[in-house]
């Protein structure tokens, strides 16, 4: 076998080392009954891999040969070649996690700067070495706020954060006996202030709100953060696209005091959903319940600057069922992915692409709404993603887009059975104005 | 191999690797005014900001500016600052360092997988929900069990997961009961668990042989027991031989059987846990199935369960059509829920059964060279090296410093050592139940010279430890930075770069 590297001469003399005569023998230890080989084919070449491999990935729409607009949580952006090609590196992707500085210092250094463009990004103090994806990071984020508000039991949600992130909290919260109530948005398309006042009380932990939301309309953080404080409970701000954080004011900066979220727009290809890479930051005063890993500056024995894992006492290899989180491994490369690509970018290229993506989103807004029958259900300003009503049924309409290499959008109703009708619509600065009027151009056609 | 040393200065200088200290600034460090490391196409659009000023930022204040030759110098420079499995043996223990192969990486960037979307329609997505499909099926075959979520991030999302649907099962059957119990050898992350699930967790002591007491199970095993978490083997590397018997003490109670499949590196395709009585188990697709650990993941979690499970397995799950056509069933009742977005970490299901078919039905091999590997590296250190438990060894060894601790000599000195050597160190003060633990883990992708120049490596530093214990104590030696402290980083948190002067 092509991975297995000892030859049948050196097995011989390993088994008289050992002193067993053959390997069956050192597998005493399982009862014989339960010793069974598995019924699989025979394996596979390379070629035979690439073969399969590519058959079944050639039944999947992808985002370099159809005009794309989908979003809802994952996002098609550019991805720099260096930033993929850095991740063939040996050294980044067949290392593990940096338990031993002293071989790992290229490993925690990225880690460090990717620690420093989240706070950058978010306004805040502090922020960990990642999470696995954004609703996880959301359940974490206000685990995280409720151990700070000992003793209350009630997150309150804005209902315009990813459905998929608010489901996950409620399989986390139900056993832990916390509840978490969501509040609804208003005509907008923004939370409801006068509902989100009504809901938040004493027992409150945290008061999550998402900008841009789920329907892409722009949230001010200061809402939930005074209503949250009103209440002496903390302020959770999530982000399911990352990118808008290099336009939109940052959390830090309108009174959040946690932020979290999926930050896979900041170089991470889609991979159908996974792996992305979940984010959280929050304020210096918090940092002692973060949850997950975190690296820290410090010198080695010669007074040089080198840099380690610390704070370990918050995590389960130590604390066990007392940590923070049962987090262990976490997104890694990931983080190496959007580091390498926010340094890239840096403070002007992470700006335009906000810039673009925003634009872009604007016209194809503006030339939908033109349609006869479409229009824009909410009022609010978006970010790049926008909510379209469609006269006609939503998802057979982007079904029949699909098939003519249009991915149009994605249909609410999968979330919203009332809302037959309604889909999301996402633009990047990978977008032509050509594929956005054939958008337009086959909505019409079709309507 | 040796290492030269120079007596006077009691420092190793043979390493040809790194003759010098190395050190490369942050990449904020490197910022010039004005520099760029991108374009983009000129906007095609007109240019507007639609979204009022007071919910807008000025610049980032800080981020970098620099172009992409300083990024490919900057990163390829800190990537050599890592030991890597492609370098050298990296017997992590418990982490299964085996070699990556290049093409799952390569099948894994196919634009059909990297650049699909999870929510495009059904009908668009079937290959993406086939390849879901087939290794879930596999994996439900090398276990033995009936059906498979992949859904799970990583190991410790997938005990969550496994235990939250015991606790599903239990509270269908009336109450879903208080404790788990969780050997004093498991990984920590059984506990946060146990605990995140919501239970109390109760730790029951190994006996002499390193393994499951089956007196302090029987005591503890009451009818307000949920789950056993046992790992198999354990971290001691040793299996639990009488895991039949185990299962039916659990079973008689109306309790569950969970599996730690962290280690199933050592039996997979040898033996199937669900033919043990396993009722459920999680694998690490990072571990036993090569995905890369990428510095600390992605991983991914898969958890297989009996048949009487399934109802309450992570909603969506795959299902195939009467017509062949596949597609994602959320309308499962029973369901314990979402445990994250979309289908799981997608990426790490191309690789892992890109792995699974280049072994197909010989992938008991991969077990068998992996004891085989572990057992020669037993056979060349036990007498220098303290065992503590001398049951027989699977895919890892856990020897302890109790030796060279009598010269002052740790666990953490003798694997900071063995840097000097070329090699990464095995896992160390893990379980918690060897005292100053070597926790090794070669795996089955090592070949016997790479074996013997550890061995070698471990025996001249059991000597050096002996007569000139200085040199192991002041190890490393070569290495990027001298030892790190590690204290003072905790003392003086230091977590982020700061720009020089406030520009907020």
């Amino acid at each position: 076998m092509k991975f297995l590297p000892v030859s049948d001469a050196d097995r011989s003399e390993m088994l008289g080392a050992i002193g067993v005569s053959s390997i069956d023998d050192l597998f005493a230890s399982i009862p014989a009954e339960v010793r069974k080989s598995p019924d699989l084919p025979p394996p596979l070449s390379e070629i035979e891999v690439r073969r399969l491999m590519g058959s079944l990935a050639g039944q999947n729409a992808n985002a370099r040969e159809t005009a794309f607009f989908l979003g809802a949580g994952i996002y098609h952006h550019w991805v720099s070649a260096i930033a993929d090609q850095m991740l063939y590196r040996a050294e980044w992707l067949t290392s593990y996690t940096p338990y031993q500085p002293e071989v790992s210092q290229g490993t925690l250094q990225s880690i460090f700067e990717f620690q420093t463009h989240m706070c950058l990004l978010t306004g805040l103090d502090v922020s960990n070495a990642s999470l696995y994806e954004g609703a996880s990071a959301l359940v974490e984020a206000l685990l995280m706020a409720s151990r700070l508000t000992r003793g209350r039991r009630k997150a309150v949600l804005s209902a315009a954060i990813h459905p998929e992130y608010r489901e996950t909290v409620r399989t986390y919260f139900a056993r832990l006996g916390l509840t978490a109530v969501d509040v609804p948005i208003g005509p907008d398309g923004a939370t409801d202030t006068g509902a989100l006042e009504a809901a938040v009380d004493d027992d409150t932990f945290a008061v999550a709100v998402a900008s841009p939301n789920f329907y892409g309309v722009v949230e001010d953080w200061e809402v939930g953060s005074r209503v949250a404080h009103g209440k002496g409970a903390l302020s959770v701000a999530v982000v399911a696209e990352a990118v808008s954080m290099a336009l939109l004011a940052p959390p830090g900066e309108r009174g959040a005091d946690i932020a979290c979220g999926e930050a896979q727009s900041l170089g991470v290809p889609m991979h159908f959903g996974g792996p992305v890479l979940g984010f959280l930051t929050c304020r210096s005063d918090h940092q002692r319940q973060l949850p997950g890993r975190l690296v820290g500056e410090t010198r080695d024995a010669e007074g040089r600057r080198a840099f380690c894992l610390t704070l370990s006492t918050r995590e389960q290899h130590i604390r066990r069922e007392r940590a923070t989180s049962n987090i262990c491994t976490n997104q890694g490369l990931m983080a190496l992915a959007a580091n390498v690509h926010c340094s890239l970018l840096g403070k002007r290229g992470l700006r335009e692409v906000a810039l673009q993506s925003h634009a872009k989103a604007e016209y194809l807004k503006g030339e939908i709404a033109k349609v006869a029958g479409y229009g824009v259900p909410f009022t609010g300003s978006t970010f790049n993603e926008f909510a379209v009503e469609a006269p006609e049924p939503a998802a057979p309409l982007l079904a029949r887009l699909a098939r003519r290499g249009i991915l149009a959008g994605v249909p609410l109703s999968r979330w919203e059975p009332g809302s037959p009708n309604r889909f999301l619509v996402a633009a990047t600065e990978m977008n032509t104005r050509e594929e956005m009027d054939r958008l337009v151009s086959s909505l019409r056609e079709t309507s | 191999m040796s290492v030269e040393v120079d007596e006077e200065a009691g420092t190793a200088f043979s390493d040809r690797r790194h003759p010098e200290p190395r050190h490369e600034p942050l990449v904020f460090e490197r910022s010039g005014q004005g520099k760029v490391g991108y374009s983009l196409p000129p906007l095609d659009v007109p240019d507007i900001v639609a979204i009022p000023r007071h919910l807008t930022r000025a610049e980032i204040a800080g981020e970098t500016e620099v172009t992409e030759v300083e990024v490919a110098r900057h990163f390829t420079r800190l990537s050599k600052l890592n030991v890597s499995i492609d370098e050298t043996l990296y017997p992590l223990g418990s982490c299964t360092m085996k070699h990556n192969p290049r093409v799952n990486e390569e099948v894994a960037r196919l634009p059909g997988f990297a650049a699909a979307h999870p929510l495009a329609p059904e009908e668009v997505s079937q290959g993406a929900l086939e390849l879901g499909w087939r290794l879930e099926k596999i994996l439900a075959e090398l276990t033995g069990l009936a059906r498979v979520t992949l859904q799970p991030a990583a190991g410790a999302q997938g005990e969550l997961a496994g235990i939250l649907m015991v606790r599903a099962a239990l509270e269908k059957k009336g109450r879903p009961r208080s404790t788990v119990l969780i050997p004093d050898s498991a990984h920590g992350t059984n506990p946060a668990s146990a605990h995140f699930a919501g239970y109390q967790v109760r730790e029951l002591k190994s006996n002499a042989r390193g393994t499951l007491d089956l007196h302090v199970l029987e005591e503890a095993m009451t009818d307000d027991v949920a789950a056993l978490m046992l790992t198999v083997p354990n971290t001691l590397g040793i299996f639990e031989n009488q895991i039949l018997e185990i299962a039916r003490i659990v079973h008689a109670k109306g309790g569950y059987l969970y599996c730690d499949g962290a280690n199933f590196n050592s039996f997979v395709g040898v033996a199937k846990p669900g033919a043990m009585g396993i009722d459920v188990m999680h694998m690490n697709l990072h571990k036993t199935f090569s995905t890369p650990h990428g510095g600390g993941g992605p991983g991914a979690g898969p958890v297989a369960v009996t048949e009487e499970l399934v109802p309450f397995l992570p909603r969506p799950t795959i299902e195939r059509r009467q017509d062949g056509s596949f597609f994602l069933d959320g309308d499962r009742p029973e369901s314990i829920g979402r445990l994250r977005t979309f289908l799981g970490n997608f990426g790490m299901f191309v690789r892992a059964l890109a792995y699974i078919s280049q072994y197909g039905n010989r992938i008991g091999e991969v077990a068998r060279g992996a004891v085989l590997n572990a057992n020669y590296i037993r056979a060349g250190l036990a007498d220098v090296y303290h065992l503590k438990y001398d049951a027989p060894t699977m895919h890892e060894v856990v020897f302890s410093d109790k030796k060279q601790s009598e010269r002052g000599v740790h666990a953490m000195d003798i694997a900071k050592r063995l840097m000097d050597f070329g090699f990464h160190p095995p896992t160390i003060s893990f379980p918690l139940i060897v005292y100053g633990a070597l926790m090794i883990e070669p795996t089955e992708t090592e070949a016997k010279p790479g074996l013997d120049a550890f061995v070698a490596a471990m025996r001249e530093i059991a000597r050096e430890s002996e007569e000139d214990p200085e040199i192991v104590l002041k190890a490393p030696h070569t290495t990027p930075v001298r030892r790190v402290d590690e204290v003072g980083a905790a003392r003086n948190l230091l977590l982020r770069w700061r720009p020089e002067s406030p520009e907020r």
